[in-house]
């Protein structure tokens, strides 16, 4: 059968079929399917452009923007959140779908950055929405928000979907 | 046309309003306008032909600790020359009437000084705040401003070290 569509099983060349566990299965489709929320803040969301852009091309981990929160699997904070902004940030975050992740992506998001001192500046996005993977740098080169997008693919690999019952 | 040509025509088209004349150090020509008159000097000099300062360039708020001040920086094609007019207002309830009338674009300006200093602009049409959110207490910009320790209940941190900051080096840290 798999001839017919011109595939080779790499595991067992005799063999029709892969056996693995639905855990793995599911994982690896929503690992390499990881739709991230068009959502920039700041200078960071120019990093972020580049990440989805030819060089770094983040689409090939399967992963491409979408501008509507609900058809998201990942939010990016990509740059400053300001206090007048928090509560939509936390809006946007409650109208995506479970499961869903976050990177905080830049020194701004993680702690407040450069903005430490402002009046207006929300000091790390962690105070209204649980955060996945840190991401440092002002900003962070395209190379490190895409390691930052495959710690995030690592996490989700080791999901489990059964468990014994207690 | 230097300087003192377009302050002798300034003074004599201005009269009473002009309290003080000032260069100031990047050769612009500052003048101090009392509050009273602020509306008639500036329909002056936007509208006398003789000067033609047409174009606002900037309008800011400053808060000096005992006293505020707005400032407006007009430019004029005609002469090529740029003047900064300055009022000075009280710190207790500042208030100045708007320039709406005059130059329509300051509105927004206005807005923001509302904002920062919280400057009353009246006769302004829409004086609400344009940068911050509009449940936000104070007006940030004003030495006097202490920092809140949460905004709609998140917490703001850094307020202490804020705080020790501002002790040791004034409260405009």
């Amino acid at each position: 059968m798999l001839e017919r569509f011109n595939m080779v099983n790499r595991f067992s060349p005799d063999a029709d079929m892969v056996l693995t566990t639905v855990d793995q299965a599911v994982n690896l489709a929503r690992a390499n399917s990881l739709w991230y929320l068009l959502m920039g803040l700041a200078c960071c969301s120019i990093e972020l452009m580049q990440t989805g852009g030819p060089r770094a091309d983040i689409d090939r981990f399967g992963s491409l923007f979408r501008a509507t929160p609900r058809q998201s699997d990942l939010m990016i904070v990509a740059g400053t959140v300001t206090l007048k902004m928090a509560p939509r940030l936390r809006l946007l975050y409650d109208q995506m779908a479970e499961p869903k992740y976050v990177i905080a992506m830049g020194s701004c998001a993680n702690c407040g950055g450069p903005f430490d001192l402002s009046y207006s500046v929300l000091r790390g996005v962690d105070k209204i929405i649980p955060v996945d993977v840190y991401l440092p740098g002002c900003p962070p080169r395209p190379e490190a928000l895409t390691e930052a997008l495959m710690k995030v693919q690592e996490k989700i690999k080791k999901e489990k979907y059964f468990l014994k019952k207690e | 046309m230097d300087h003192e040509k377009i302050a002798a025509i300034l003074k004599s088209r201005l009269g009473l309003a002009v309290q003080s004349m000032d260069e100031m150090k990047n050769n612009d020509l500052m003048i101090v306008v009392d509050k009273k008159h602020l509306i008639s000097a500036a329909g002056t000099l936007k509208n006398d032909p003789a000067l033609g300062f047409s174009t606002l360039m900037n309008h800011l708020g400053v808060d000096y600790g005992d006293r505020m001040a707005v400032i407006y920086n007009l430019y004029s094609p005609t002469l090529g020359q740029k003047v900064t007019v300055k009022v000075y207002l009280e710190q207790d309830n500042p208030e100045v009437p708007s320039l709406e009338r005059a130059f329509q674009g300051i509105s927004w300006y206005e807005r923001e000084t509302y904002d920062l200093f919280g400057i009353l602009f009246t006769g302004h049409g829409n004086l609400k705040r344009l940068l911050l959110p509009e449940d936000w207490k104070g007006h940030p910009l004003r030495k006097d401003y202490v920092y809140p320790a949460a905004y709609n209940n998140i917490e703001t941190a850094r307020i202490d070290m804020m705080n020790e900051m501002g002790e040791a080096k004034g409260p405009h840290v």
